[in-house]
């Protein structure tokens, strides 16, 4: 991801779309990434030639498709090389070479190369830069500086990734039983907002970067949900990034410094991010199927449409943490609702929440535990031991900015 | 496209021996794995299947530069023991995994998936 805020421009993803889709067409053909991403690239290096001369055609997208497969079958027949892939395929590229047909390209052939670059068989890190670099389209450059890695070292885990596919045979398709789909696109939506995340949390590497990840998983969001139009959790993804967006420019004050929830300034909330958020949310609550990604874009949701922090509809939120701990149990959720249940119903019931996660040690090194802890005793009066909680929220924190800012308000040498 | 599911599981040599010896006497009630080998055979998949003798009772040879040398027991001292495999003959991964997760193993065992590879020139022979 180049320099410049403006980098990810309407041109350079149109270019990307043309690309990812081209790929997304050979590789559900070939059943090979790799001979998919040669052609492709084949064929954009001849158009850049074509065009200039005889100027762009009328169906670029048809064009290029019907090139990058020409080159895919000329590899073939030069090489011989034979794959574990579609004999259909080798067929008409060795029994008949001269009437190789177009590939008609399908629908949901960028879905199913989402599902095959996110499919569970294949290690989360490996499933991140296959996505990113195949349905978005990103440079293995880019993706290498987003995640701070050396590129000879993305590089790698994506030639070993790709091998992996085309060697266990992982199909470009769609899965058709229900159960399978859930799964897998589970796995699908878990990727994408893994990145949104990266970007999001701020854990390595400078801002600029982190916000282009944030922009890329939006991307990427946006994709899927024209795919899959009614999936409701796939709205609710979307919807809940989108709104998580909207705060962005309130998150760091202009010195650096993080700025909490309770004390950004909302004239900064970027109102089109959170309107859009909340109508792909209430789209997505009227399929009457809830699941976690909607339930949090929810919470972010009533957290948006908030006057200040005070008057957030603290009771709403609670219930809604509620919820999603049924749905997906975890000691992180509980800590969220600890939160609300203290602003909605005094800090004691608040603590009543947090007192079995405290003891349990399950999240002893997580940060937003401590701070929570500290919250709660601070609105309770117990300043004493509130400090000590904020010390433990110090040190526990894994971002400099973070414990700085911790260290310096609560006093702590 | 074949994949060969293999099977790995932690039991001792000892109790590995008492339940196979247990499982061969006449009037042994008929197992899952029974209803499974059935199965996958009706579906048409099933491209073979074995059961191995514990890795305890392995044999390893070693080969250096002169005659290779025997050595009692497996090649890699593992808790785990390969156990035995089936090899099925399907469409492609989510298929096999899908013949994996069938499998009526018990909790603590585990089934490796892994593709066959095909096109070997030495697997001509195999047909001749």
């Amino acid at each position: 991801m180049a320099a410049g805020p403006d980098r990810v421009t309407g041109i350079e993803h149109a270019f990307r779309e043309e690309w990812g889709a081209v790929v997304a067409t050979l590789a559900r053909r070939l059943g090979d990434l790799q001979a998919a991403e040669d052609a492709t690239a084949e064929a954009f290096a001849a158009a850049s030639v074509a065009w200039a001369r005889d100027g762009v055609p009328p169906n670029p997208g048809g064009w290029l498709t019907v090139t990058a497969w020409r080159k895919a079958v000329d590899t073939y027949r030069a090489t011989g090389r034979s794959t574990a892939v579609n004999p259909t395929i080798l067929n008409e590229v060795t029994e008949k070479p001269e009437e190789t047909v177009m590939p008609e390209p399908l629908g949901d052939d960028r879905l199913g190369l989402a599902f095959a670059c996110c499919h569970p068989a294949l290690a989360v890190e490996a499933r991140v830069a296959l996505t990113l670099r195949f349905v978005a389209g990103l440079t293995t450059r880019d993706i290498a500086a987003a995640f701070v890695v050396p590129e000879a070292t993305l590089a790698q885990r994506l030639v070993r990734a790709k091998r992996k596919i085309r060697e266990t045979g992982i199909r470009f398709t769609v899965p058709s039983s229900p159960a399978h789909l859930a799964e897998r696109l589970s796995s699908v939506r878990m990727v994408v907002y893994l990145v949104f995340n990266e970007g999001f949390a701020a854990s390595a590497g400078a801002a600029l970067v982190r916000d282009d990840l944030c922009d890329e998983a939006i991307w990427l969001g946006r994709l899927l949900r024209s795919l899959l139009p009614a999936d409701p959790e796939t709205a609710g993804l979307l919807a809940l990034m989108l709104l998580h967006s909207s705060r962005r420019a309130a998150r760091l004050a202009p010195d650096g410094r993080p700025v909490p929830l309770a004390e950004q300034d909302r004239a900064l909330w970027n109102r089109m991010l959170i309107e859009e958020g909340s109508r792909v949310l209430d789209d997505a609550l009227k399929l009457h199927s809830p699941g976690p990604f909607q339930l949090q874009a929810a919470i972010v949701a009533l957290h948006a449409s908030a006057g200040s922090y005070e008057s957030t509809d603290w009771p709403q939120i609670a219930l809604l943490y509620r919820a999603l701990a049924r749905l997906d149990p975890s000691p992180v959720v509980e800590v969220n609702r600890a939160v609300a249940v203290g602003m909605a119903d005094g800090p004691l019931a608040g603590l009543a929440v947090l007192a079995p996660v405290l003891a349990s040690g399950a999240l002893s090194e997580y940060a937003p535990l401590h701070a929570a802890h500290g919250f709660l005793l601070d609105k309770a009066g117990d300043s004493e031991r509130a400090r000590g909680a904020w010390g433990r929220a110090a040190e526990t924190s894994g971002n400099s900015a973070l414990r700085d800012e911790l260290l310096r308000r609560h006093e702590i040498d | 496209m074949k994949y060969a599911l293999l099977i790995y599981t932690e039991t001792s040599g000892e109790e590995y021996h008492q339940i196979t010896t247990g499982l061969r006497q006449p009037g042994a009630a008929q197992g899952a794995w029974t209803d499974y080998t059935r199965a996958a055979r009706e579906a048409g998949v099933l491209a073979g299947a074995e059961q191995l003798a514990h890795s305890e009772t392995a044999t390893t040879m070693r080969y250096t530069d002169g005659p290779p040398l025997i050595t009692d027991g497996p090649y890699l001292e593992t808790k785990e023991h390969l156990l035995g495999f089936y090899l099925v003959d399907v469409d492609d991964l989510d298929a096999a995994l899908d013949w994996a997760r069938q499998m009526p193993v018990h909790p603590g065992q585990m089934v490796e998936v892994r593709a066959v590879l095909s096109g070997m020139p030495w697997q001509q022979a195999l047909t001749e």
